[in-house]
């Protein structure tokens, strides 16, 4: 390969990464305080229908039966 | 010097060289410039905001059930929307459906190759996909008639040219995304097999990958062994942003509309095979390579609780879809739900 070749195939690579790295400069951030007082609040509306979290009685969850179905 | 053989290239060449310092330059630049900015919003870590926010309490979870059928590793398992079917695959080249309530098994496909990384419930419960050393995702319609053989509807839908790690359908049995040893993510539309978008952008395997929750999202994020995790935009093929992180490879990944927490907790967990979120976010579930399973306070950074029960490493991890429990599969050949 020519080194003519080469520098191409390179430059054609180091202009993808100057568009990605322009493109990623680009996007609109927000502070990590803000986004964790988002992510709290959604931990808190949220909190409520998470039975993992919450915790639901034996009888309603299938799960938790403590007798397995049997095939009579 | 040798002298070039005619003035032109060389003056060429030369130029080429200068437009290649040029770039690799503005690339240095922006590159310092997307470390400042980072570090500028930085301005506090989440646990420090959680601070007032009430601990929780203990938590008792245990194994509810115990699906054992597989004869090798179990490597991937997805929940079906019906939040009691469970589709898993193995290293025996095998592909079972169960009920997880019965623990009874529905369905099996035996695969034309072993290590069968990756499987998919289609969202409306028809169908499977899976795949893995045969660089290929099949969608398997999925059959009432028990004594079917489901292979003979076999459809073929994504080729790569390397190994399948990861798939998942989109909102729709229509499409499929999937991601590859061969470095690339890619979305199919299953009824034709055509390649709708391809993700070029990681520098080795991509080994997992997650879509956004929401019905409107078109994003998704992917984990690799270039230890990057990259989020996608899926109508333009871009990558819209990309995490570095100092694990080894990313195993796992778990999109929520919470970037900040995936970012904190890639860097806390160590040694994971594989992550889920409970339904509201703020307990994280990770599947380890010591066996056992290790539940997190997702705003507090702090271990809740350690499961046991699984014989060797935890390859795979789902909270089910109404968040009432989740299962793992194991390299003990078994899966199992807890709750």
């Amino acid at each position: 390969m020519s080194s003519k070749m080469q520098s191409s195939g390179s430059i054609a690579q180091a202009r993808r990464t100057v568009q990605q790295l322009r493109l990623e400069a680009s996007i609109e951030r927000i502070k990590v305080s803000k986004a964790s007082s988002d992510l709290m609040r959604y931990c808190g509306e949220h909190a409520k229908n998470d039975p993992l979290l919450m915790g639901i009685p034996a009888s309603e969850n299938p799960f938790k039966d403590k007798k397995p179905c049997t095939v009579l | 010097m040798r002298s070039p053989p005619i003035p032109e290239m060389a003056t060429q060449e030369v130029q080429l060289s200068e437009t290649l310092a040029h770039l690799k330059t503005e690339s240095d630049t922006l590159k310092g410039k997307l470390e400042e900015e980072r570090a500028k919003l930085h301005d506090v870590e989440l646990h420090q905001v959680a601070e007032k926010v009430e601990g929780l309490g203990q938590f008792v979870m245990k194994t509810r059930r115990t699906l054992k059928g597989h004869g090798n590793k179990v490597l991937c398992m997805d929940w079906c929307k019906d939040k009691r079917r469970i589709v898993s695959s193995s290293q025996d080249g095998k592909v079972i459906v169960w009920d997880a309530f019965t623990t009874n098994k529905e369905h099996a496909v035996t695969m034309p190759c072993t290590w069968v990384m990756a499987c998919a419930y289609a969202p409306s419960g028809c169908a499977v996909a899976c795949g893995g050393l045969d660089n290929k995702c099949s969608v398997y319609p999925l059959s009432l008639d028990k004594n079917e053989n489901l292979a003979a509807k076999k459809k073929s839908v994504a080729m790569h040219t390397n190994y399948l790690s990861a798939c998942s359908f989109t909102n729709s049995d229509m499409q499929i995304l999937t991601s590859s040893g061969d470095g690339t993510c890619a979305l199919w539309d299953v009824e034709s097999g055509q390649l709708l978008q391809s993700f070029h952008g990681h520098a080795a395997d991509v080994l997992c990958l997650d879509l956004a929750p929401s019905e409107t999202g078109n994003t998704f994020v992917s984990g690799g062994c270039d230890k990057k995790a990259n989020v996608w935009d899926m109508r333009s093929g871009q990558c819209i942003q990309s995490f570095e992180t100092h694990e080894s490879d990313i195993n796992n990944s778990s999109e929520a509309d919470r970037e900040v927490a995936i970012y904190s907790k890639e860097s806390i967990i160590f040694g994971v095979s594989s992550v889920d979120f409970s339904l509201s976010g703020r307990l994280l579930f990770g599947g380890y390579n010591d066996y056992t399973i290790n539940v997190w306070d997702v705003l507090k950074g702090t271990r809740v609780s350690i499961l046991f029960g699984h014989e060797n490493r935890v390859s795979t991890l789902r909270v089910s879809p109404d968040g009432t429990a989740f299962c793992t599969g194991s390299w003990d050949h078994t899966l199992r739900t807890w709750a």
